[in-house]
């Protein structure tokens, strides 16, 4: 008894090495003894259907390089941490889905493939979306559909109140104000904390010659004067600092905003809304004849490094991904815009709604073009800045010199 | 090396006394050798827990002292450079121009959540400690808020406590109240993400005061009332000394708990309107995982750790003193 113990004990330490082993090491996968080639491919769609959609793409996609392709999905408020622990572990998915603003973070990391490298044809994408995915010059990702943010309003409200629909930032407060009865406030946005609060606004920076980099310049004071003067006015509901867009948008579609700034994927869910007559433009620019410029969204598919083979089917793969028919199919279930631009011309005549979005996307920018790997300090600095002015904690010129010093400051 | 498993029993209940075997005389040869191999069993039974330990506690911590004392990127997890900073990550924090109000906020925040939290959980579990009707079903009913899990029902409340459509503010004007900006106004958001913890607290403190009630002998009271103390006079010189061993571990998990809250108040404000109920927790948090700014975020948790390491400690030693007062 005295003797098996320890041997048992033995055993037992032994059997768990493996474990311990392979907790450290993460998966390895593929095959270089001639077998198909096995592929991984990470996304944050969790939601049905757009998981098994996903999925589904991805296998066909992958059959037709020849490959196989094991898929999964983390909810996107992991999704950075997790993707940020497989580039350490030298385990970053060979198909790789990144959420744009987050492009110049990872491709900085050395651990994406730059698409170009890999005989990828982009000669029919969209300018702009090529700008989302491009990273120090570099080409990394490439995204079948973007989206972008427009103004919504409310057809029975404005012409209860016989409002035109505005144009120019004068318009738009003019409207705002005739609008806001003690029933409805007259406009909506949302300007909670993070990253939605700070892309709301980015059309009225850039709209009016600002930079995310400059934010104590006049265009940029004007900007956040008059955003959130409408706030101060009474026009919108000060609890627009805890507003998500989804928040927006049901204050919008509850009738209790007559105007909004949104995105095209709450279509669906305003077409879905008994009694509610919609329609949306571009977003209203500080004087007649000036150019909007929204930023663009959407998610990107970017190919981690990894052996030329791999790198080569996954890039394929990415180009699949990409190919017009699916840009279109996915354009018509999801209301994004495709980058392919025949294809977005398709989409205009065949759902004359998505028109505005289609027009927007065409002027529209990277949301990082002009911040890059400071995104994430312009992020916090302006969404701070913005919350800080609309709750009466600071003015204009205080709260902009303070965001302007933290975007220095990192 | 039959005759060595007689003396098993006899050594086993050394096994707690190193060294004791030794002092046998007779068959000492025999017994250094079945002591040391026992000696190496008894690391093997260690192992799987010390190994537990190492990797899910001693690994991280050391992992993020490090962390904080590096210039640590996102391309740090590609390239696994990350140059040596020194302290400049805690002067970073420190210096930083939010760190007074960061500071003040989770003060706040811990001390007056837990407060209510504690108050409310006692009276609940001494009302619950009297016998009645549907006691039972009654108290697990209070246990609810423990079982939703925080992402839901943080969600609730904060439609609840939206500003205009919310049903707290329509309840509010049924009354004849003016609307509260629960979320909205920094002067009141901090406050309001405070209700929530409590709401989501007090079954904590109440299972485990009412658990420390139910141990109070039943004939102290009878004693007591016997010469005249009831209610308010017991409580003060019978449950309220007794109770004090587990009211001071309530104190110290509760502190612990709250000091680190992070996803009620990213669910319910973001830490905002302009970081007005920001505390260190969603600082670190989004210094590291929104800012990528990896070092400075893991400095901000180091401090968090040691702020949380010198209350408990300091409860620790009032829990002694509870003790040796109690016993």
């Amino acid at each position: 008894m005295t003797r098996t113990s320890p041997r048992r004990a033995v055993l037992a330490a032994v059997l768990a090495l493996p474990l311990v082993l392979g907790a450290c090491s993460g998966s390895s996968g593929g095959s270089d003894d001639g077998g198909p080639l096995e592929l991984t491919a990470l996304d944050y769609y969790t939601d049905e259907p757009s998981h098994s959609d996903t999925e589904k793409r991805l296998s066909d996609c992958a059959e037709q390089a020849g490959a196989t392709i094991s898929h999964s999905s983390v909810p996107s408020s992991q999704y950075n941490a997790r993707v940020l622990q497989q580039i350490s572990a030298k385990t970053v998915p060979d198909v790789v889905m990144v959420n744009n603003p987050d492009l110049p973070q990872f491709a900085s990391t050395g651990a994406l493939a730059p698409l170009t490298d890999l005989d990828v044809d982009t000669s029919r994408y969209l300018p702009s979306v090529l700008e989302t995915g491009t990273y120090d010059g570099e080409l990394y990702g490439l995204a079948p559909n973007v989206n972008t943010l427009v103004l919504f309003y409310n057809e029975q409200m404005l012409a209860d109140a016989g409002v035109a629909v505005p144009t120019t930032w004068p318009e738009l407060e003019a409207a705002a104000a005739k609008l806001t009865t003690p029933e409805h406030h007259g406009f909506a946005y949302a300007a909670a904390s993070g990253t939605e609060g700070t892309w709301t606004f980015i059309p009225f920076l850039w709209g009016n010659g600002g930079s995310q980099l400059e934010l104590t310049s006049p265009q940029a004071q004007e900007a956040v004067t008059f955003y959130t003067g409408l706030a101060a006015k009474g026009y919108v509901s000060t609890s627009a600092v805890n507003w998500t867009q989804a928040d927006a948008k049901d204050q919008f579609a509850a009738g209790k905003a007559a105007m909004m700034i949104n995105g095209p994927w709450q279509i669906p869910s305003l077409n879905a809304t008994q009694g509610l007559r919609w329609a949306s433009t571009t977003i209203p620019v500080p004087a007649a004849g000036d150019t909007p410029v929204a930023p663009l969204g959407g998610e990107l598919w970017s190919v981690g490094r990894s052996t030329p083979e791999r790198e080569k089917a996954a890039a394929s793969v990415v180009t699949c991904l990409n190919a017009p028919q699916t840009q279109l199919a996915t354009a018509l279930q999801n209301n994004t815009v495709p980058s392919d631009s025949d294809s977005a011309k398709e989409l205009a005549a065949q759902q004359p709604q998505m028109a505005p979005i289609v027009d927007t996307v065409t002027t529209a920018k990277s949301l990082t073009s002009d911040s890059g790997l400071k995104w994430p300090a312009v992020d916090a600095a302006l969404s701070t800045a913005l919350q800080a002015v609309i709750s009466g904690q600071s003015s204009v010129p205080d709260a902009l010199a303070a965001a302007q010093a933290d975007v220095e400051g990192q | 090396m039959t005759t060595s498993a007689t003396t098993v029993p006899s050594s086993a209940h050394r096994a707690g006394a190193p060294g004791g075997g030794a002092q046998a005389a007779g068959r000492q040869e025999r017994r250094v050798g079945t002591g040391a191999r026992r000696r190496w069993a008894m690391w093997w039974f260690v192992l799987p827990a010390a190994l537990y330990v190492l990797a899910f506690f001693a690994v991280p911590v050391v992992n993020n002292i490090t962390t904080s004392f590096r210039e640590y990127t996102t391309a740090t997890f590609y390239t696994g450079e990350a140059p040596f900073v020194g302290l400049a990550n805690y002067v970073d924090v420190i210096s930083s121009r939010t760190f007074g109000r960061t500071t003040l906020n989770t003060a706040v925040f811990t001390v007056v959540s837990l407060a209510a939290t504690f108050v409310i959980g006692l009276a609940l579990a001494v009302f619950f400690n009297a016998h009645f009707r549907l006691n039972s079903v009654l108290r697990s009913l209070v246990l609810l808020p423990w079982l939703l899990p925080l992402i839901i029902s943080s969600a609730v409340w904060r439609r609840m406590m939206e500003g205009t459509s919310g049903v707290l503010n329509e309840l509010l004007g049924l009354v004849g109240l003016g609307a509260v900006p629960w979320l909205t106004d920094p002067a009141v958001a901090l406050y309001s993400v405070i209700i929530v913890n409590v709401w989501v607290g007090i079954p904590f403190v109440m299972v485990i005061l009412y658990g420390g009630l139910q141990e109070i002998p039943r004939d102290l009271y009878e004693a007591a009332s016997l010469d005249g103390a009831t209610g308010l006079r017991a409580f003060r010189s019978i449950t309220w000394p007794l109770l004090r061993p587990v009211v001071v571990i309530v104190l110290m998990l509760g502190f612990i708990y709250t000091v680190r809250v992070l996803d009620i108040v990213l669910a319910l404000t973001g830490g905002g309107p302009a970081g007005a109920s920001d505390t260190y927790a969603t600082q670190a948090y989004q210094l590291s995982f929104r800012d990528f700014q990896f070092g400075t975020g893991a400095a901000l948790s180091n401090i968090l750790i040691v702020v949380t390491l010198l209350v408990a400690a300091l409860q620790l030693r009032a829990n002694r003193r509870a003790n040796d007062l109690a016993g």
